[in-house]
């Protein structure tokens, strides 16, 4: 077992062995740019990369045609979001999303704000879930779009994105999806879940970074968007630049991988990350899961440490990489907002940790992880002023803090 | 981020964990911080009948660098009178744990937690607090 010892896959993933093997032509002798129409240097970046889209689309049940290269999901959602609300102004000026989308979707739509759009943020239930009544008691006939995650990056939680498909086809608005935490670990069909728009992205998917895909369906309805990027037209004009063909291919090969393996990674990562969490909830108490229980991403747990606060529980077992919704460890000083979003008070969102496992973790690696959190928010609770207190009978919620 | 070796050997051997009986008159108390800030700590001096230090515990709810603050401050108390004590200052411990620029709230609030074990402990033992209300009053 190598230490230190990665759980922080959702944050990022270690490139596969097998898709650094498929790019590295591409960095050598196979150079040529794919939009280079008449050499074979060209001829053969164009096939690589049209092989590419079949793979990615062959995932979530789409046409290549519909698969748009891009530098990764910020650059998908910002497409989707953007471009979908410039082309239809003229349709409406309404927008629908949730509160605990990724910044890479809510910064888009607080744009939008700013540019003469109204946006609703729905509220979540305490276990991260928009409701498909919520979305069909929001729409208006002004509404262009709505965007909701099919799995949350911070809790895991899934939305039932099948239902707000169907609610969304119902009323004849556009639906828009950032699946960078589910595709290719939960099965996602745009025809059966009724997807107009999606985003995903390399390097979740043991794929490099700098690389993404926007699917933009082109049948019942055809969707149209106005490109975030001008210059040349490539993509059918939706996204202009010379493609990271290094990066697509990559970016492809992953997709394959995950489609071939899904049947059998999905269930042992759940399985592994379940006995994580039972490893965890035996020996210690006063433990809290955060997001779904049922509804979550196969890989995810996202778990706070009472009277412990995260980065410090962090630095107890730094030989494993995870990462907290503790104000500690952000560059802006605030907790998570995702977790604010859930009802969880501020104290338990400055106690969480999130560990998320992939493809390349052992169970040995999981049974090390359980004895060194364990050990380490014993040794912590005994330097806490809270645990303290607690242990003597105080209700922490009744006492009047010092705070500066 | 990484963190200094100075924060990692407070972290890893950190020094004075633990509590004393605050009813005992000889102990000053001083509790600041607050959960929903993701910061807390108690600081507690003992002093012998010359209002000398003798001995300091503390605990503290917070990041590396909080541990750290608190438990420097604790080591540097002891042995103080407390006068010479209010004279610690948090841009002290921030040169001594190397405090990067967004840590820097952690070492004012050790230098909060000091003075209000030590206000705590005047309070209790009857002597009034001037020094501690100045100190306050010129923040």
């Amino acid at each position: 077992m190598k230490l230190p010892i990665y759980l922080d896959n959702n944050a990022t993933t270690p490139v596969d062995p097998r898709v650094v093997d498929a790019m590295l032509p591409f960095f050598r002798d196979r150079f040529g740019n794919a939009a280079s129409r008449n050499h074979e240097f060209g001829w053969l970046a164009e096939e690589a990369v049209e092989a590419a889209r079949e793979q990615v689309a062959s995932v979530i049940n789409a046409s290549p045609k519909e698969i748009v290269w891009t530098s990764g999901a910020t650059e998908s959602n910002n497409i989707a979001i953007k471009g979908v609300a410039a082309m239809y102004r003229e349709k409406g000026d309404h927008v629908i999303t949730q509160v605990t989308e990724h910044k890479a979707v809510i910064d888009p739509c607080k744009y939008l704000e700013q540019n003469g759009f109204r946006v609703t943020f729905l509220p979540v239930d305490r276990n991260g879930r928009v409701s498909p009544d919520q979305v069909r008691e929001a729409l208006t006939d002004q509404t262009v779009l709505v965007t909701i995650m099919h799995g949350n990056n911070e809790i895991g939680t899934l939305q039932p994105v099948r239902e707000i498909g169907a609610v969304c086809k119902e009323r004849g608005v556009l639906f828009h999806t950032d699946c960078c935490q589910t595709f290719g670990k939960v099965p996602i069909d745009v025809e059966q879940m009724g997807i107009d728009l999606l985003s995903c992205s390399g390097h979740k998917i043991y794929g490099p970074k700098g690389v993404g895909v926007l699917y933009v369906r082109r049948k019942r309805p055809r969707v149209r968007c106005e490109p975030v990027l001008h210059g040349g037209g490539h993509e059918r004009g939706m996204r202009s630049g010379t493609l990271n063909v290094p990066g697509i291919v990559g970016m492809g090969k992953a997709a394959d991988i995950c489609r071939e393996s899904m049947a059998e990674e999905t269930p042992r990562l759940a399985a592994l990350r379940d006995r994580l969490k039972d490893g965890l909830f035996g020996q210690l108490d006063e433990i809290f899961l955060n997001g779904h229980p049922a509804e979550r991403t196969p890989n995810n747990l996202n778990i706070s440490f009472l009277y412990v606060e995260g980065e410090s529980l962090m630095m107890g077992f730094s030989d494993i990489a995870v990462s907290s919704g503790s104000a500690c460890t952000s560059a802006s000083l605030e907790p998570s907002y995702v977790l604010k979003a859930l009802g969880v008070g501020d104290d338990l969102a400055h106690s969480s940790i999130r560990f998320s496992l992939g493809r390349f973790t052992t169970q040995e690696e999981i049974d090390y992880t359980i004895e060194r959190v364990v050990t380490a928010v014993k040794r912590l609770r005994e330097m806490s002023p809270l645990y303290e207190m607690a242990q003597e009978g105080i209700d922490l919620s009744k006492v009047q803090w010092a705070a500066h | 981020m990484a963190y200094s070796d100075r924060i990692i050997d407070h972290y890893e051997h950190p020094r004075n964990v633990g509590s004393f009986d605050k009813n005992a008159p000889n102990v000053g108390t001083g509790i600041v911080g607050a959960p929903e800030c993701g910061d807390v700590m108690k600081l507690q001096i003992r002093c012998d009948e010359n209002g000398r230090i003798v001995d300091a515990k503390f605990k503290t709810f917070g990041c590396g660098s909080a541990i750290a603050s608190s438990s420097l401050a604790t080591e540097w108390v002891k042995g103080k009178t407390v006068d010479e004590a209010l004279q610690i200052r948090n841009t002290d411990i921030v040169r001594e744990l190397a405090l990067p620029p967004v840590k820097i709230h952690c070492s004012v609030l050790a230098e909060d937690a000091i003075r209000a074990a030590i206000a705590d402990y005047k309070t209790k033992t009857g002597a009034d607090a001037p020094a501690a209300e100045t100190a306050s009053a010129a923040r």
